[in-house]
């Protein structure tokens, strides 16, 4: 179980540094939905015996994370009709090297953090904290709404794989962290909406500075 | 159950704002709303409920002592905001009244949590529902203020969840391991994990850092109290700022308990004094008079860190500072609201000479700026001194110096601010002249016609009573709290710091 | 004759010459593979397979035409890189057989063979004074830069999860999850070291495109024999590492193994023809981005070879 477990994790920090690497908007937007959809399988195998709330934790990270947000944020692609090129502030191999670098220094913090006895094998804490790192690095590095957006959402997920750590004494607090996903979906709409209300020529976050000291 | 009446009714009265068929009707329902919520206040604040620590949701000191301080302003406020809606009826209001009400129902909701998840869950809604009140004038620069609140105030958010996981965790191996109630967490800290504890303080302290606005998480505050309208600004700065603030009371009394308390003295501390330093420089520049009130925010967010960090007794301060800071931001907001509507423009060099154009929200601006820089005897002289008073008695002198030069710095800037635009001759933006279509008076020099005491567009802002009368209450409660505190309020506040510190 | 001198000093002999005869010889036939799938992938009959042992001799048997610019270090360097890629060979295990040369360490001595070859070719390419040539130099030492971090990295892997520090022993792995990501990671670094598609294209003769083409376009006669050779035998090299790098021959016996290492040659010369015939290549600007990503991969196998000893 901890071997299908840590695969997982090992496929959600892959997709981190896809989403890093990559310079189109779509795979960017693909690379965090297949992250979506391997961390929504996670808590299955984590708790093996069926529970409910385990159960709607998963269906519900699948759907959202994998299929609805996703879908929403390809829609804004194409009604705002962005271009699908992303000219990084932080380059492309500067940020994969963070990434990676996060990944590795993560797995090693983890060797020394206090971890309860039935976490010791599981990489889920190194790469709740690569993921935050990678999300934060596109939020903070792209120009573009809908990497920001994805890197937020990568960043989200990194806390929901530090969440299930805790989801056998609680699961609602892990359930809860979906709202997160609520925040997404009004960036998403934000987009959207502005887009249709006005001309905005470019969702280029860059040109949003007439407001600065 | 009266205290959870207490944000069920502003949550029902938001779906009843959602279905409400007529855009001028519907703004009545803030006043009703802020009636039933200040009455229940009252209520509860002179009989508060059994104590129940189990119950993820109580009415517990610390609840007493700060939901007047919010229910209060939303009353003012929801009168004013009557009084706008009516001159703004170009705009739909039918989310943005409801968004106000499930603020404010959110805004209750996290004060009365007992439960570190609930409590997060509660910010997170607050959080979301102020986005369409940013988004309110609908203007480009209003969207860029709303996306970076969004993505300022959401990454805040996310991190304030991870904190509480992190303190989640500290606890998982604990006897009571799932129990994440504040009163659970403070009884066994002492079986949490210290090292998930320390990093649990880290991150949310800037979680809720951000959320509060401690400088360098203070960058979404300028742009979205420019942008929205006054009247959300005196609420986002007297209400969610002030939910973050006791959230990190909350925490702080768990993590001393673990063992910290000088790690969360120091690192508050200088917090807010760095927030502090930072809001006074840009008082020092910014010429947007709105954005002046967002820095003093800041400011302000850095007095009440400063203070909560000293202990016992500076808690106390800084829960009346609390009170005042409510107080006298909703006069500055609510009169910066009216004179930004008055002019349309907000930088000193295309706005001067207010005082002829706008003679009683200018004045109630320059009091409300003696006030809120804590000129006696407004309210905040008498908190801000009592902070400076424990400080000397924690032995905190080099801070205090700190503390008082950062305290000037802000005083120069506002004041200088403030007087550029009240005082001169009146001057108006190029693109109001150009849509006030005024002929061409003098040519040589003169200023065009605008000397006479009427506004050109008067008729389009008028200082009527409904947007008048809101800030010179604010301004006669923060004079009263200054001049005869009541002793029933030092008594709450006391009964708080007896809640969070022991006897 | 002595028993010992057979069994200690003939036999090895013997085998030896015959290791060393079967990597010669059987480099050539590579391109020539790799040459038939991209012809059959395009609908085109294409050179025969042993087109480049044909081109190998025409070349033998002419003459030289030299820059006037040129020093000795014209000619001797082909032959150096040539000499060096054949040593880094020699101390590759075959799969059932072992290594020629075997030592504690010579992990480092291939290495720097690699680097030694390409030190040669890129110096002999600058010393006919042409512009160009230097042009070509520079672009294969930078791009080198990132691929040889990715080999160092996938060689640290392949030592930390043997423990051994001798390619003999490093590349007799126990199946494990890192040989996936090892495998993508040194694929790509076999592609970029041989001038393959993605990165370079070896058919290509338009100047601003190419890499190892240009370097070598003043060489002539035997010279440029032993260069084609050479790069036959260098991408031999990296289809052995790779293969015995992912499988785990050494648990088989003799036949198996001897299939098996066959088979596995075939796969990645034929996945080389397909990548060369589907893919376009990339642009100068995305190549690093593409090599970084191999040095990820062995990093990653690394540190999952780490976490596995721990």
């Amino acid at each position: 179980m901890t071997d299908a477990i840590n695969l997982l994790v090992g496929l959600a920090l892959g997709a981190n540094l896809l989403a890093l690497g990559s310079s189109r908007l779509p795979s960017i937007i693909r690379a965090a939905a297949i992250q979506g959809i391997v961390l929504g399988v996670i808590p299955l195998l984590l708790k093996p015996e069926f529970h409910w709330l385990v159960a709607l934790v998963s269906i519900g990270t699948i759907a959202i994370k994998g299929f609805v947000i996703p879908a929403l944020l390809l829609r804004a692609l194409r009604a705002a009709n962005i271009a699908r090129e992303e000219h990084p502030l932080l380059g492309f191999i500067p940020s994969l090297l963070i990434g990676a670098s996060a990944t590795v220094g993560a797995v090693i913090l983890a060797g020394h953090l206090p971890l309860l006895p039935e976490h010791r094998g599981l990489l889920l804490v190194p790469g709740a904290l690569a993921t935050l790192v990678s999300g934060l690095v596109l939020l903070v590095g792209r120009t573009k709404a809908i990497s920001q957006v994805c890197g937020y959402l990568i960043l989200e997920n990194g806390i929901y794989l530090f969440g299930l750590l805790l989801i056998r004494g609680t699961p609602l607090i892990v359930e809860a962290g979906i709202l997160l996903d609520l925040t997404v979906a009004i960036f998403v709409i934000g987009i959207i909406v502005d887009r249709i209300q006005r001309e905005f020529d470019s969702l280029d976050t860059g040109k949003l500075t007439s407001l600065h000291e | 159950m009266r205290n959870l009446l207490l944000h069920l009714i502003p949550l029902l009265l938001a779906l009843l704002a959602l279905i409400w068929p007529s855009d001028r009707t519907r703004p009545r329902l803030l006043p009703l709303a802020g009636i039933l919520h200040s009455a229940l206040t009252l209520w509860l604040l002179f009989q508060p409920p059994a104590p129940s620590p189990q119950s993820w949701l109580g009415f517990d000191p610390l609840t007493r002592a700060v939901v007047p301080a919010i229910s209060l302003p939303f009353l003012i406020c929801s009168f004013y905001g009557v009084a706008y809606l009516r001159l703004r009826q170009e705009r739909p209001n039918r989310i943005f009244v409801a968004s106000l009400l499930a603020l404010l129902g959110l805004i209750t909701l996290s004060l009365q949590s007992q439960h570190l998840g609930l409590l997060w869950v509660a910010m997170e809604g607050a959080t979301l529902v102020t986005v369409p009140l940013l988004h309110f004038n609908g203007t480009a620069r209003a969207f860029e203020a709303t996306w970076k609140y969004l993505l300022v105030g959401g990454t805040g958010v996310a991190l304030s969840l991870l904190g509480s996981f992190f303190l989640g965790y500290s606890a998982a191996g604990t006897a009571s391991g799932g129990d994440l109630t504040f009163a659970a967490l403070v009884e066994n800290a002492h079986g949490l994990v210290k090292p998930w504890v320390l990093a649990a303080w880290v991150v949310l302290l800037t979680g809720y850092g951000t959320k509060m606005g401690l400088a360098p998480m203070h960058t979404w505050k300028p742009d979205a109290y420019g942008e929205a309208p006054g009247l959300i600004g005196a609420i986002l700065a007297g209400g969610l700022t002030t939910v973050a603030f006791v959230a990190l009371l909350r925490v702080r009394q768990i993590v001393d308990a673990a063992g910290f308390a000088h790690a969360t003295t120091v690192t508050w501390m200088a917090l807010g004094l760095f927030s502090m330093f930072v809001a006074g420089m840009f008082l020092l520049g910014t010429p947007d008079f709105k954005r002046m009130l967002a820095y003093s925010s800041v400011e302000h967010m850095g007095i009440l860190s400063f203070g909560a960090a000293l202990g016992p007794a500076g808690v106390a301060a800084a829960l009346f500072h609390v009170w005042n800071n409510n107080l006298a931001k909703g006069a500055l907001f609510l009169s910066a609201g009216n004179l930004r509507r008055t002019v349309t423009a907000r930088t000193a060099p295309e706005v001067s000479g207010l005082l002829l154009l706008a003679p009683v929200s200018s004045r109630l601006l320059i009091i409300g700026m003696f006030a809120v820089t804590a000129c006696p005897p407004f309210g905040p002289f008498f908190s801000e001194l009592a902070i400076i008073r424990s400080a000397f008695e924690g032995g905190h002198a080099l801070a205090t110096a700190l503390f008082l030069t950062f305290l000037l710095l802000a005083f120069l800037g506002m004041s200088r601010l403030v007087f550029a635009i009240t005082d001169g001759r009146p001057r108006l933006s190029e693109r109001h002249k150009a849509s006030t279509a005024l002929p061409p008076g003098g040519a040589g020099g003169r200023p065009a016609a605008p000397m006479d005491r009427q506004s050109p567009k008067g008729s389009k802002w008028p200082e009527q009573p409904g947007v008048i009368l809101p800030p010179v209450i604010f301004l006669g409660c923060s004079l009263l709290l200054g001049l005869a505190t009541p002793p029933a309020l030092r008594q709450v506040w006391a009964d708080a710091v007896t809640f969070l510190f022991g006897s | 004759m002595n028993p010992g001198f057979t069994n200690h000093f003939l036999l090895p002999l013997l085998r030896g010459v015959l290791q060393i005869a079967i990597l010669l010889l059987l480099a050539p036939l590579l391109p020539g593979i790799v040459n038939r799938v991209k012809a059959w992938v395009a609908g085109r009959r294409g050179p025969p397979l042993l087109q480049l042992y044909y081109d190998l001799g025409r070349l033998w048997n002419k003459g030289i035409v030299l820059s006037t610019a040129a020093s000795p270090g014209h000619l001797v360097g082909p032959a150096i890189a040539w000499v060096a890629i054949l040593g880094s060979a020699m101390l590759l295990p075959l799969g059932p057989g072992d290594a020629l040369w075997s030592f504690k360490g010579d992990a480092l001595l291939f290495l720097y063979l690699l680097a030694l070859a390409r030190f040669c070719t890129a110096s002999a390419a600058l010393e006919t004074g042409s512009a160009f040539e230097g042009m070509g130099a520079a672009r294969e030492v930078s791009f080198a830069v990132l691929s040889e971090s990715a080999l160092i990295t996938a060689i640290l892997a392949l030592a930390v999860q043997t423990g051994s520090l001798s390619l003999t022993g490093m590349l007799a792995p126990v199946p494990n999850p890192s040989a996936g990501l090892l495998a993508a990671g040194l694929f790509t670094v076999l592609l970029a070291e041989n001038c393959r598609v993605p990165f370079d294209d070896p058919n290509t003769h338009l100047e601003l495109t190419m890499i190892h083409e240009v370097m070598v376009l003043d060489h002539s006669g035997p010279p440029l024999a032993v260069i084609l050779h050479g790069a036959a035998l260098k991408l031999l090299v990296f289809a052995l590492l790779l293969a015995q790098a992912v499988l785990p021959l050494n648990h088989l016996s003799l036949l198996p193994a001897t299939g098996c290492l066959l088979a596995a040659m075939l796969v990645i010369t034929l996945l080389v023809g397909f990548a060369e015939s589907l893919l376009a290549r990339f642009a100068f600007r995305r190549v690093p981005l593409l090599l970084t990503t191999a040095f990820l991969f062995c990093l990653f196998a690394l540190l999952t070879a780490w976490k596995g000893v721990s």
